[in-house]
């Protein structure tokens, strides 16, 4: 447990202490406070628009194609190609605890990042009367769809050294994920059902509606579990290179 | 002093064998280290050595054989191995963008330290490794002498049973070249080490007991003194002749005493180099033997073996 959190707690140092964090987290607000805005301002195809994040959550989604994958991939990689993982696995840690470790450092961050797009909600509250459930309900989806990310991104940088590789393989690996469900049309049938069992989006729009549906979250929690243990499973696997 | 015998042996590796691809880094590499024992590994670029300090480490298992640390074996108990060990591998990996007081802190917590213990050892190390003027500095914006010291510093933190350099001093200035050795010397009273070098006064300095290892073999095994007086005595000719070079070799290798003559050409000339055994001056039957051939003896030149020429001639096919 200690070492998990030496593991963690030096990730997120590195977080806060260098600026790719600080670009990473400026573009993602600046972002989806533009989706936001855009989702509650009156404009003209839109004259009265309701008070709810249908719009913050919906583009958010598509943010966290990308996020999670820039905030994983320097955590192996990096050690990869500096050589402190030759120190980092001769220390008497398990190879759980450095994945763990460094997962839950990118969890804390995307936490935090989230964290500050609440004044969003705030902001609903003090200027019109929003229906919660969506908002905490959606909120629920995106740390969840987000912890799925990140752990599809933990195990690209984990593969490799190269964190470039590691970012677009995880970019391409979630967005395949997010993407999937249009081919749904195209096979059709039992494929079909499927295609859209597997895709990010049958399983995270019901949030947005404000529906916590215990499939979903099993679905996502699934993933996570899925793409850690693989991460895991390669980090021991590069040792016996 | 019961059960001596087991205790004494700190390290034992059997038959490693370790292939990248097709070919193998070491082959057979059969050694033991005693508790308390400063081991230096001796052996040119690419012999084996970090693939050798990598399986003992356990940073990787051996394609084929076997290491215990302390009647642990590396791969099966690689945890209980990997508590007991300091490591300083040869590219002195770090956190470049953290400072060496919480680059030491973190180390310690992934050792498994108690928080006392780290504030107190890291203090400690700290001022063994003269570090006390950069510890609130960067690892990045050290040069590379003193990240060497801040590897030194993390490997000896824990104050772990056995300590692993891979080359320890390859790359910083003679200054701290003569530091490390001493330390390193100081450490190794109560702590087991197992170094690696190419430099062999390096080696003959810090360790009592050297192996040369060469293309993944061990070539040879031995004290440093005892691995210069195998070979001391051993004096050498060089002998320059003019004449047929295989009569001439043959009329060398007859004459009694000789070991080995090899033959070599030197800026055109034909010379020889002739291995005669321990304290034997051959030069009066040499030269009777090259001019009763009717050939002329143009030069002969007597050398004697230093450390240098045996390692070199233990490890490179190159002829003397």
């Amino acid at each position: 447990m200690r070492t998990i959190q030496a593991v963690a707690w030096k990730e997120i140092q590195v977080y806060f202490g260098t600026p790719t964090a600080y670009i990473v987290g400026m573009i993602f607000l600046a972002l989806t406070g533009i989706v936001f805005a855009f989702g509650v301002v009156p404009s003209e195809n839109n004259p009265f628009p309701e008070a709810t994040l249908d719009t913050f959550f919906s583009w958010t989604s598509l943010f966290l194609i990308f996020l999670p994958p820039a905030l994983t991939m320097r955590l192996l990689a990096e050690e990869q190609k500096l050589g402190t993982i030759e120190l980092l696995l001769t220390s008497p840690v398990r190879d759980w605890e450095v994945i763990l470790g460094k997962y839950l450092a990118s969890f804390a961050f995307l936490l935090a990042m989230l964290a500050l797009t609440l004044y969003y909600p705030v902001l609903l509250y003090i200027f019109a009367e929003p229906d919660l459930g969506p908002i905490y309900a959606g909120y629920l989806g995106l740390i969840l769809y987000g912890a799925a990310a990140l752990a599809i991104g933990m195990l690209t940088s984990t593969i490799t050294s190269n964190q470039i590789v590691a970012l677009i393989v995880g970019i391409g690996v979630i967005g395949a994920l997010y993407v999937v469900h249009f081919s749904t049309d195209i096979v059709g049938g039992i494929a079909s059902v499927l295609i859209s069992e597997i895709g990010f989006q049958a399983h995270y729009e019901d949030f947005g509606r404000g529906v916590i549906d215990t499939k979903h979250v099993v679905y996502f929690l699934s993933v996570t579990a899925v793409f850690l243990f693989l991460a895991i499973r390669a980090l021991e696997f590069r040792r016996w290179r | 002093m019961e059960d001596q015998n087991t205790n004494d042996i700190m390290i034992q590796a059997t038959d490693l064998t370790h292939f990248y691809g097709p070919r193998p880094a070491i082959e057979d590499v059969n050694f033991g280290v005693k508790r308390g024992e400063i081991l230096g590994f001796l052996g040119p670029n690419g012999a084996g050595k970090t693939t050798t300090m990598r399986i003992l480490t356990g940073f990787m298992p051996p394609t084929e054989g076997k290491v215990t640390l302390a009647d642990y074996d590396v791969v099966e108990q690689s945890l209980e191995v990997r508590k007991r060990i300091g490591y300083l591998p040869e590219t002195v990996p770090l956190h470049t963008e953290m400072q060496v007081t919480n680059y030491l802190k973190y180390m310690g917590t992934l050792r498994g330290m108690p928080g006392r213990q780290i504030k107190r050892r890291v203090g400690d190390v700290i001022d063994v490794c003269r570090l006390q003027d950069y510890h609130k500095t960067i690892i990045g914006k050290l040069s590379k002498g003193f990240r060497q010291r801040v590897g030194i510093a993390q490997a000896i933190l824990h104050e772990p049973e056995v300590l692993v350099l891979d080359e320890p001093t390859i790359g910083i200035d003679p200054i701290q070249v003569v530091e490390t050795r001493r330390l390193i010397q100081e450490l190794g009273r109560e702590q087991t080490v197992v170094l690696s070098s190419h430099i062999l006064p390096e080696v003959n300095m810090i360790c009592e007991r050297v192996l040369i290892i060469h293309e993944g073999h061990i070539v040879a095994e031995d004290t440093p003194g005892n691995l210069a007086q195998r070979l001391q005595g051993v004096d050498q000719l060089q002998v320059e002749v003019g004449g047929p070079v295989q009569e001439v070799l043959s009329a060398l290798r007859r004459v009694s005493g000789v070991t080995e003559v090899t033959q070599r050409y030197n800026q055109g000339r034909n010379v020889f180099v002739v291995q005669v055994q321990q304290g034997r001056d051959l030069r009066d039957e040499i030269s009777r033997a090259i001019v009763s051939n009717g050939w002329s003896l143009l030069s002969m030149q007597l050398v004697s073996m230093s450390l240098e020429d045996i390692f070199l001639r233990l490890t490179t096919h190159e002829e003397l």
